[in-house]
This record gives structure tokens, sequence and C-alpha cells, in this order.
């Protein structure tokens, strides 16, 4: 054990913050300080460890800085049939000469924005790391939709990160969609190189009312990276959020997901999946805040864990006192492939209105071997079985992706690693 | 709206059936918790040497251990140190013969409805009678003797059978499990022990009755059952104590070991004082149960039907080490008022082929908090362990809370774990569909909660069932949501 506390681990960090926003930066340490790393066993974290994990072997983190970014990298990363905007970043660096300029959109640093209310979304005091990404992220990107806007054409965040052991990446997006918009995300980060690098990264959006915003996110990050996201957003009266998100890679990684339903006949949805293999740990939190009546949430999580990997899942659906007429579904399948994989999830339920419908179920097996024996009947072999199987399996969250291009990049991902083409 | 609330206040102003108390002279220790009071509980009960010491090792470690604030319940700090640890009635002098026993106190209990005269009591159950910290009678000790069954209190078995006690005591919660367990092999005062032995089949329900009835007194009581190979045995428990404005600690172990193919079933109808309708009083029920499926092919079944208490905090679980051992838990926990309930279990896959079921039916009205909290641990090496769990809650009035915080750890890939879990008020239809019919509204939600808490009622022992209807129908008469 090291003589030094755990706040040393990131004490540079600090120092060399940027000094703006100094004081929203300093509540954030201040409740970073206060929280600190989380401790093992501290409930929130129980089976994700990540203050271990970051201070293994490293001392003191520093910040990344950014790299070049070539368009010839850009293009190459687009997926087949994609046709939209796309924003780049560097090491969580907004690349302007990278990237489109999206009609009707106003895209910024959020450096330039210094009215801009940080922390008031993603609530500092909720996650330690979210008090870090905010008392110490270099400049991050600030998106508004105008209101009564539709934005036809997705808008990807296509990040290219590389940075060596013991340095941070935490990219900052603010995202505001003003009453009766539209607007869909797509998320992808590209890791060059293999080194262990911690990306924490914090996304606060918010919604007007009647909006309809949809935010995709593919985790594919390098097989050493050390993730934490906090992700949360405000859905008002008549909106409607989805998040998708696929976590397909990753040493550790961590995703906090949080809705709050703010006004009525408002709608939540979150859905996800987690395809792991080697030693992958994937642990994804999600929370759903009913505040006021006549509000609807669907959450469906799957887990595909093969190897030694290990899948975590925490749904907590939060129904206040006077959220009645609440209607809140959850739901979370885990298939294991192999001995050593484990699952720990927890769907977890917290109610204080009485007139409500919640359900949540989970469920953790393996394949169905009559639906193996069946196709095998039929011609089929073993290993084109199982993968059609599990594909059937991740494909009730995949189709909720209403994004063509993304969505078919997804299915050839999952289905290279399922191992089978069909 | 007014008619609902009428009804409700009609059915918070409901009084504590079992309230009362008796005065009667008590031998009592002072108050307050030191080693000098543990020596003094075991001088009390004339242990020998070496229980003394693990109480006294029990009682170092607690000192070392932090009270648990994990669970979803509030409540003042309890000062253990102004509690008293012992207090027994003074006319007690454990007799084999239930005629010697003094009226007075047999009274309590035949006003508790439980009779310990053997020939007016039904043949089917056998009663340790547990008042304050002592055992004041059994019965029909000398009919289960003649099997080879030892059911007596627990004092009694140190001292007959200290060989059993030696063997088995803590060997299922060991004395630092957790603080209250730790508290509790320090101090506990009293409680059953019960021994089937190889190839018995026990032809009679046994049973403990537990009764509070000193002030400022805390009840530590301990059970121990052990079910020797291919033996059967049928447990029953029940608790009440008097209405008292300050609250009350209840912290209880219960050890259960199954060896192989030996079958245990343990029914709880825990009513011990809830609160008044202010949330005033109360017991503060801190119990740890824990059974152990040592053999193959064993079953360990719990069964609970909780009414009582101002705060509950209990896991009854199994640990499922035996391959093709069953862990069961079938529970119904009612809160009204103020009460607040963290119950539920935990199932611990660690044999080969085992199977795990919980259902459990929570109903919450008034002002109270109901949480389930239960684990599914899968170890490693458990191959093919099957777990079906199912908790409901049911919800009457708008301050009410319902909460799961279900835990489900797998580490094998051959398990097949199911979880599920609705939380709802009662149908506004179902509550139509009686009425069209010409039931009353009254009666359509007792019909309905009947019905959802059958399941678990079914698995109850007969006379209990009926007890815990009444008790069912007392709890929740009237609070139509």
């Amino acid at each position: 054990m090291s003589t030094l506390t755990k706040q040393d681990t990131f004490s540079s960090l600090f120092t060399a913050a940027p000094k703006n926003f100094e004081s929203v930066r300093k509540l954030a340490e201040e409740s970073f300080l206060a929280q600190d790393i989380p401790a093992p066993k501290a409930e929130e974290y129980k089976f994700t460890n990540i203050g271990k994990k970051l201070e293994q072997s490293i001392v003191n983190y520093s910040a990344a800085l950014p790299i070049e970014v070539t368009i010839d990298q850009v293009k190459s990363a687009l997926f087949e049939g994609f046709e939209g905007n796309v924003l780049v970043f560097s090491n969580g660096k907004f690349l302007p000469e990278l990237s489109s300029s999206i009609e009707s959109v106003e895209i910024s640093l959020i450096s330039a924005k210094p009215e801009l209310a940080l922390g008031t979304i993603a609530k500092p005091g909720k996650d330690a790391f979210t008090a870090l990404n905010q008392a110490t992220f270099e400049d991050g990107i600030f998106i508004s939709v105008p209101k009564k806007t539709q934005i036809e054409k997705p808008i990807l965040l296509l990040s290219f990160n590389q940075a060596n052991q013991g340095q941070v990446i935490q990219p900052r997006v603010w995202i505001e969609a003003g009453d009766f918009s539209e607007v869909t995300f797509l998320d992808q980060s590209i890791s060059l190189g293999e080194s262990s690098y911690f990306l924490n990264k914090v996304v606060e959006v918010k919604g007007g009312i009647n909006t309809q915003i949809r935010y995709y996110r593919l985790q594919n990050e390098g097989k050493n990276v050390i993730e934490v996201s906090n992700f949360e957003t405000d859905i008002q009266q008549d909106a409607r959020f989805t998040s998708v998100n696929i976590s397909l890679s990753g040493d550790l990684v961590r995703n906090n997901l949080t809705l709050n339903l703010l006004g009525s006949n408002s709608e939540g949805n979150m859905y996800g999946i987690y395809l792991l293999n080697g030693k992958t740990h994937v642990d994804n939190h999600t929370n759903v805040d009913h505040t006021i009546p006549h509000a609807e949430s669907n959450e469906l999580y799957k887990g595909i864990l093969a190897d030694q990997s290990r899948g975590v899942f925490n749904g907590k659906i939060f129904v206040r006192q006077d959220a009645q007429k609440t209607n809140a579904f959850q739901q979370n399948n885990n298939i294991l492939l192999s001995e050593e994989a484990i699952v720990n999830t927890k769907p977890q339920l917290e109610i204080w209105a009485d007139d409500v419908k919640c359900s949540h179920g989970c469920t953790v097996g393996q394949l169905d071997e009559e639906a193996l024996f069946y196709l095998q009947a039929r011609g089929i072999d073993k290993v084109q079985a199982k993968g059609l199987l599990l594909y059937a399996f991740a494909g009730e969250v995949l189709e909720k992706i209403e994004e063509e291009s993304f969505h078919n990049y997804c299915v050839s991902l999952i289905q290279e690693r399922l191992g089978s083409k069909f | 709206m007014s008619k609902d609330n009428s009804i409700l206040e009609e059915l918070t102003s409901k009084e504590y059936e079992h309230g009362w108390s008796v005065n009667y002279e008590a031998d009592e220790a002072p108050i307050g918790l030191n080693e000098g009071i543990i020596r003094w509980i075991s001088a009390k009960k004339e242990e020998p040497e070496w229980l003394l010491e693990w109480r006294l090792k029990a009682f170092r470690t607690w000192l070392t251990m932090k009270e648990p604030e994990w669970a979803n319940v509030h409540y003042p700090k309890i000062d253990l140190q102004a509690l008293r640890y012992y207090s027994a009635p003074k006319q007690v002098k454990k007799t084999k013969n239930l005629d010697e026993v003094d009226p007075e106190l047999i009274a309590i209990y035949e006003r508790l409805g439980i009779s310990l005269n053997e020939q007016k009591r039904l043949q089917g159950i056998a009663v340790d009678a547990v008042l304050d910290s002592v055992s004041v009678a059994t019965t029909f000790r000398d009919t289960l003797g003649k099997l080879g069954i030892v059911f007596c209190s627990f004092s009694e078995a140190v001292k007959e059978h200290p060989d059993l006690i030696k063997k088995y005591l803590g060997s299922v919660v060991p004395m630092t499990d957790n603080y209250y367990a730790a508290l509790n092999s320090a101090v506990f005062s009293d409680g059953s022990f019960c021994y089937i032995p190889k190839g018995v089949r026990c032809p009679m329900e046994l049973s403990t009755y537990f009764r509070i009835n000193a002030a400022n007194t805390g009840q530590f009581e301990r059970t121990l059952i052990v079910a020797d190979d291919e033996s059967y045995v049928s447990y029953l428990e029940g608790c009440t104590a008097p209405q008292r404005d300050e609250n009350q600690l209840h912290a209880a172990v219960v050890e259960i070991y199954a060896g192989a193919h030996a079958e245990v079933k343990y029914s709880t109808v825990q009513n011990w004082f809830p609160g008044d309708k202010e949330g005033k009083g109360g017991i503060f029920n801190f119990v740890t149960k824990r059974g152990i499926c040592a053999g193959d092919h064993s079953k360990i079944s719990w069964t609970q039907v909780e009414t009582g208490s101002a705060v509950t905090w209990k896991y009854p679980s199994c640990i499922l080490k035996g391959d093709y051992s069953i862990g069961e838990f079938y529970s119904v926990a009612v809160t009204n008022n103020y009460q607040q309930a963290d119950t539920g279990t935990k199932m611990i896959h660690i044999g080969k082929n085992t199977k795990s079921r919980i259902v459990s039916k929570g109903i919450s009205a008034g002002k109270s908090q109901n949480s389930y909290r239960g684990q599914v641990q899968v170890m490693k090496r458990a191959d093919n362990a099957r777990n079906f769990s199912q908790c409901d809650s049911l919800l009457m009035g708008d301050r009410c809370g319902a909460h799961t915080f279900p835990y489900i750890d797998i580490n094998n890939s051959s398990a097949k774990v199911e979880h599920e879990a609705t939380t709802s008020k009662i149908g506004e239809d179902q509550i139509f569909y009686c009425n069209q019919r010409g039931i009353a509204t009254e009666d359509a939600v007792a019909l309905i909660v009947n019905g959802y808490a059958k399941e678990v009622l079914n698995q109850l022992p007969m006379e209990f069932a009926v007890e815990a209807q009444k008790l069912l129908a007392l709890t929740l008469e009237g609070s139509v949501g």
C-alpha cells in the first residue's frame, strides 16, 4: 500500500485545471474531495472496484494532450451508408476544422459559454467521477438545437482517443434541445493504440417540452481502457428520450445513465447490450427518477458473456410519492457462455406512490439446448446455430436503433463477434 | 376518498390485541452491557466454562463491530447500555413436570391462546414457552423423548447435551457474522434446542412461543435445530409483546442444520407489538436466521408471516451446500402505520444441482415502508443451480412505499436464474368485478389480499395458517386502496 491518499491520484489534474468556470469547478472539487474514489464494497460500486483499477500502477494521473487526426482517419471511420453530420474530437478536444457545420444547430466550445449552468443536470454530488470531470475538464462541446427544429440527419460524435497509461481523457458534452425539436445523436469513440488510459466522460442533455431525442452509443474502445461515463438528462412534458448503449470492449467500463422524468406524459427509454469477452468488465448503472404523475419508462438490457468477462447491471426505478399513474418496466437478461464469466445483477425498485404499475424481471441462463438442437437438426452447424440464437437474443435491443446505417454497423460488429455471418 | 379515509382511520385505531402485560416478580440483571454482565448471565445459568469463553469472545468481537446502516430502515439509535440483558420470572424453577409450573405463568400463555396443558391441547404440537429471557415450560417432552428427539430449552440442552451444543452452536451463524448476531452470541439468555436423530420423522409440530413481558429489556434468544440424516421436522415460532411506549430490542439467532436427506420446515408468525398509530413504541426486530443444507438431498424451507414489529430486519437464508439440496423461502410481510420492514432471503448455491425458490409478497399500507432485499448467489462449482424468485408488492394508500433490492450474483454458466417482481395497487377493475357480484368493497379487498398471499399461506401448517389468515385480515381490514 502506498502512503498516498486516494485523492493524490488525481491531484495534478486539479492543479492543471483551466481557470474558467471558477465557482463550478470549486464546488465540484469540494464534492470530489468529500466523496473520494469509491471505496471497495461501496454499495454503488460494489462489484466494480474502480479505485483498485485506477491505482494499480499509477501514482499520479495527468491530462492527455490532443493528438493529430487526419481527414482520412475520419473518412475511414465512418460506417457504410452513413449520411449525416460529423463532429470530430481528439482526446476530448473538439476539432472544428474536421467537423461538419450543421444547419440551424449552434455548436461551440463550452469555454465560449461562461454562463452555462454546468453540473445542474449531471450533479457532481451524485458521483465522484462527475465531480472529477467537472472540476478538471479541459474543454468540451456545446450543442444547441433551436426550438421547433427537426434535425433530420443524425449527428455523429466521433472521438479519436490515444493516450498512455496514467493519462486521463475527460470529454464533456452539453446538449440543449429547444421545445418541439427532434434530434438523433450517434456516439462512437475509436481508440488508437492499445494502452490503458482512463476515460472519464460526462454528458448532460437538457431537453425542452415535447422533444424527441435519441442517443445511440457504441462503446468499442481498446481492450485496456478504463472508462467511466456519466450521462444524465432531464425529460420535460410530452417529451421522449431514448438511449441505446452497446458495449463491446474495454478493460473496465462503468456507465451511469440517469433519466429524470420531470414533466407529465414524458417517456424515457433505456436499452443496452453488453457483449463481452476476454477479461472485460462492464457495469451499467441506470436510474430512472419518476418525479411526476403520468410518465412512462422502459428499460431492456441484455448481456452475453464469454471467457472471463463480467457483467454488472443495476437498474433503479425510483417512483416518488407524487408520481401516481406511473408505468415503469425493466428487464435484464443474461446469457453466460463460459464457466468463468460472472453476472451480478440487481434490478431495484423504490416505490413511494401507490397507483403505479411497475415490474422488473431478470434472468441468467444459457442458450436453449432444444432450440440449438432444432437448428442443428435442420442442417445448421452448431457454431452458426449458436450465433443465430445469440443474435436473435441481442436483436430485441438492436432493433431499437432507428438510424439505419448505425443499426447495420452495430449488427455487423455483433455478428462478427458472434462468429458467424448470415 | 373520504370513505377510504374513514375506513383507514378505523383500521389504524385498532388496538394491538396482545398489548397487555403482567406484573410478576422478576429476577433481573442490572442495566448495562459489559463483560461483568455476561459473566453474570453465564453464572446465573450455571453454564460451563467453555460457553462463557465463547460468549466473551463474541462480546470482544462485537466491540469492534459497527451497527449496520445499509438497511432501508430509519430508527433512533438504540442505547445498548440502557438495556437490561436478563429478566426472568422469579418463580421459574424448571421442572419436568408441567403441574409444578407456576399457574400464574401458565395463565399468561392461556391468555395468549397457547395452552401448556398437554391434555387440553390439540395433540399435534409440542411447545417451548419462552418468557422474556427464560424458557418456562416445554410440553410433550416425554412423548418426543421416546423417539430420541430432544426438544428442550437451550439452557437445559447445554447441561444435558453439551456435545451436541458444542458441535453445532455457531456452526451456521458464526458468532462474528454480523453486529446483532455477535451481540446475541454474547448475551443470549435462552431459546429452544431441538435434535432429531437419524431416520426419525418428528410426529408433531414443534413450536416455540416467545413473549416479551418486562420493560426496558432486550430479548436475545437462540434457537438451534439439528436434523440428522433422513429426518424430518416442522417447526413453528410465534411471538408477541406488550404495548409499551418505548422501543424494545429483539435480536435473535436461529440456526438450522440439515443432514443428508433431512428436511426442516420452519414457520414463523411474527406479531411483535408494531408501535401505535403515531409510530410510537414497538419492537425492533433484528434477527439472523440461517440454515445449512449440509448433506446431499436435504431441504430447508422458511415460511414467514410478518405482521408486527416497528422495524424488522430479517433475512432467513439457506446455504445449499449438499448436492441436490433445496432451499425455499415463502414470505408475506405486512406493514401498516409507521412500520418499516426490510426483509428477504439469501440463497447461496454451493453444491451441484441445487434448487431454490423464493416467493415474497409484500403489502404496505398507511405510512409504512416495506422492502424486499434478497440475494441469489451461485458459486463457481455449483453446476446446474436453479433459482426462481418472485417478489410482488401491493400498495394501499399513497403514503406508503414498496422497495425491491434483489442481488443476483452468478459465477457459473450452467445456472438458470429467474427473477420477477411487480408492484401495483389493488386493481379497481378487480374490486369492481367483485362489487358487481354483490361482494362489498371491504370483503373484496380481503378476498384479493388473501388470494394474493395464498401461495405463501398454503405453506403454513394448518394451525398457523388459520392464525395467519386472521392476522392478515385484522391488519388490513378496511384499508381500501
